[in-house]
C-alpha cells in the first residue's frame, strides 16, 4: 500500500538521520499536535484523544481565549456583548490534552519538529495545522495594520469588532457607512451580507437617517435572492449594495478620510469597515502545506496536505472544495481528520467520509436564513452531493425565519460547547 | 477501514428485519468510528446535557426512529427547515448505518 511504502522510506530516512524522532507505530504512544485552537483545532484535539486514547495530543494557541467570529455581527450591532463569544480551554486541559499557549515559528516537514516562540521545539508523528485566516496586508493598496485601527476589518473577533462597534455609536445620526467585500474565497461566505443587515438594523432602529453602502468585488454572494429580498422588506432606501459590474470593486483606500477609491468613483464613510482579502494563518506557507493560491490542498478522505505527508490541514485554511470556510465545515473536517488520523496511527486507511455544512445568517434579531451543504469525495475533491442542500426557501413565513433565527442560536450553543465546553 | 466499519457496511446492506434484530445487539458490538456523515450530525444535534436547545438530541435513539424520521424529511413527508436539505445527501443504506451507530451512543455521553 502507498501509505505504507511512504511510512517504510520516512523509516529509511529516519535512520539515516540519527536526530529524527522515531516512526508513529514505534511508539507506545503517538505523539500529535495541533495548531491553532479554534473551532477546526480545538475539535480536532479533542476528538483525536477520545479516537486514540495512545495517542499524545498537544493543542498549540496562542492566545488563553478564543473569541468566536459566528454572532460576532451582532456583537457589532449592539445586539450581543463579546463575553458571549468567548471560550478558554480549561475543558480541553481537563480531558488530557497538553494545551500550550505558545505560537509555533515553523515546521520543519522533514525532520517532522515544530518549532515555538518560546524556543522549544516539539516532534510528531503526526501534525494537524488548523490555523484559520491572515489578512493579506497591502493585497488592497493603503490598507495595512496601521489603516485597520482607522477603518476596521472586525473580520476577526475581539478588539476588531469592538473597535468597529464603537465606531458606529460615535457616528451621528445621518452618516454613511461603507462595507466593501472582497472577491472569492475568503472566512464566512454569507458574513459580510449578515453585518451589512444587522448594521442596517442598527442604524434603522437607532440611527434612521443613516446610510450604508456595500461595495462588491463580486457579481453575486451567498444567500443572495434570501437578503436581497430581506433587505428589500426590512430596510428599503437605506442599504445599497453595489455589485462588481456596477462598479463595487474597491481598488485602493484612503484611513486618513476613510474614503475608498473604485474606477469608478470615489465614496467617503463616516465608518468604514474593509473585509481585505485572506489567505491560510502565516504557519501554513512555513510549514510549505499553501500553494500559490495562500490555501492549501489537501486529500479529501484524510485532510492530509497534497504537498507535504505527515500534516493534516483543516478549516479555512485548507482547499475544501464545495465547502466553504465556516465555523460549521471547520468543526465538521475536524471530526474527520481525527477520525482519519486515528487510522492511519493503527496503520489503517481512512474511511471515505461525507460531511455536512449548515450556516445560518441573521437577517435581523428575529429573522434568519440558512444555507446547508453535504459533501463527498469525487476525483480527489469535496463535492456537492448532487440534489442535496441549498438554501432556505425563499417564500417561507416570518414565523420560518424567526424559528431559523433561534436555531441560529442553539447552533451556536452546541458547536461551542462541542469545540470549547 | 476498520473490520467493525466494514461489519457495519454489511449490516447496512443487509434486509432491514436482519439490521433492526442486530441492532438490538449493537450496543456492546458498535465501533468507535462514525460512518461517514455521522460525525457532522453533532454540530446542530447537541451531545452535552448542558446545551439548552429545541434542536432534538439523536444519541441512543431507536435506530427505527432515526430511519423513519430522516426518510419523512427527505421525502418532504415531514416539514423542517434545514433538515430535508440534508436528508437529500444521504441514500436509505447511508441512513440506516448512521442510525445504528447514532443508537449505539450513549445519551448524554459528555
Amino acid at each position: 500500500m502507498m501509505r505504507t511504502t511512504r511510512r517504510a522510506f520516512l523509516r529509511g530516512a529516519a535512520a539515516s538521520a540519527a536526530l529524527l524522532p522515531a516512526p508513529a507505530l514505534a511508539q507506545a504512544q503517538p505523539r500529535v499536535i495541533v495548531l491553532g485552537g479554534g473551532f477546526a483545532g480545538a475539535t480536532c484535539a479533542r476528538e483525536l484523544q477520545r479516537a486514540e486514547h495512545r495517542a499524545a495530543v498537544t493543542l498549540v494557541e496562542e492566545s488563553p481565549i478564543y473569541t468566536a467570529c459566528p454572532f460576532s455581527n451582532s456583537v457589532i450591532a449592539g445586539l450581543r456583548e463579546i463575553a458571549a463569544q468567548q471560550f478558554g480551554y480549561d475543558a480541553i486541559r481537563a480531558e488530557g490534552i497538553a494545551v500550550s499557549q505558545d505560537r509555533a515559528r515553523s515546521v520543519d516537514p522533514q525532520r517532522r519538529l515544530v518549532s515555538l516562540s518560546s524556543g522549544s521545539a516539539l516532534g510528531y508523528d503526526r501534525l494537524v495545522l488548523a490555523p484559520g485566516t491572515d489578512i493579506r496586508w497591502g493585497a488592497l493598496p493603503g490598507y495595512d495594520e496601521a489603516a485597520a485601527e482607522q477603518m476596521p476589518h472586525a473580520w476577526k473577533a475581539g478588539d476588531q469588532t469592538l473597535l468597529l462597534r464603537r465606531q458606529l455609536e460615535g457616528m451621528a445620526d445621518g452618516g454613511t457607512v461603507v462595507i466593501s467585500a472582497p472577491a472569492n474565497p475568503f472566512r464566512c461566505p454569507p458574513g459580510p451580507y449578515e453585518r451589512a443587515s444587522l448594521i442596517a438594523y442598527y442604524l434603522k432602529t437607532k440611527k434612521p437617517r443613516s446610510k450604508l453602502i456595500v461595495l462588491d468585488a463580486k457579481d453575486s454572494f451567498s444567500k443572495q435572492r434570501l437578503f436581497q429580498a430581506a433587505w428589500h422588506q426590512l430596510y428599503p432606501g437605506l442599504l445599497e449594495w453595489v455589485s462588481l459590474s456596477n462598479g463595487g470593486n474597491v481598488t485602493e483606500v484612503d484611513p486618513a478620510t476613510r474614503t475608498f477609491v473604485t474606477d469608478f468613483a470615489t465614496y467617503k464613510a463616516d465608518v468604514a469597515n474593509v473585509i481585505p482579502p485572506q489567505r491560510a494563518g502565516h504557519i501554513a506557507e512555513a510549514a510549505s502545506v499553501a500553494d500559490q493560491t495562500g490555501w492549501c490542498p489537501i486529500d479529501p478522505v484524510s485532510f492530509e496536505s497534497r504537498l507535504q505527508p505527515g500534516i493534516h490541514v483543516i478549516g479555512d485554511a485548507a482547499i475544501a472544495g464545495a465547502m466553504p470556510k465556516s465555523a460549521f465545515a471547520a468543526n465538521a473536517q475536524a471530526k474527520v481528520c481525527a477520525a482519519a488520523v486515528a487510522a492511519l496511527l493503527r496503520d489503517e486507511t481512512p474511511s471515505p467520509p461525507k460531511l455536512i455544512n449548515t450556516c445560518y445568517s441573521l437577517v435581523a434579531p428575529d429573522y434568519g436564513i440558512s444555507i446547508a451543504g453535504v459533501y463527498h469525495p469525487v476525483n480527489g475533491q469535496l463535492t456537492d452531493v448532487e440534489g442535496a442542500g441549498g438554501v432556505s426557501p425563499a417564500d417561507a413565513p416570518l414565523d420560518f425565519r424567526a424559528l431559523e433565527a433561534s436555531y441560529a442560536e442553539a447552533w451556536f450553543r452546541t458547536i461551542t460547547a462541542e469545540t470549547f465546553g | 477501514m476498520s473490520g467493525s466499519a466494514r461489519l457495519l457496511e454489511k449490516w447496512a446492506r443487509a434486509p432491514r428485519a436482519v439490521t433492526l434484530l442486530l441492532s438490538l445487539v449493537l450496543p456492546v458490538m458498535a465501533p468507535a468510528e462514525p460512518p461517514a456523515g455521522a460525525s457532522s450530525c453533532s454540530g446542530c444535534h447537541a451531545v452535552s446535557a448542558r446545551v439548552e436547545t429545541p434542536i432534538p438530541r439523536i444519541l441512543g435513539r431507536q435506530p427505527t426512529d432515526i430511519v423513519a424520521a430522516m426518510q419523512a424529511f427527505r421525502s418532504g413527508e415531514r416539514p423542517s427547515t434545514v433538515m430535508g436539505r440534508i436528508a437529500k445527501g444521504f441514500s436509505d443504506d447511508e441512513i440506516r448505518v448512521i442510525a445504528i451507530w447514532l443508537a449505539a451512543q450513549p445519551a448524554e455521553a459528555r
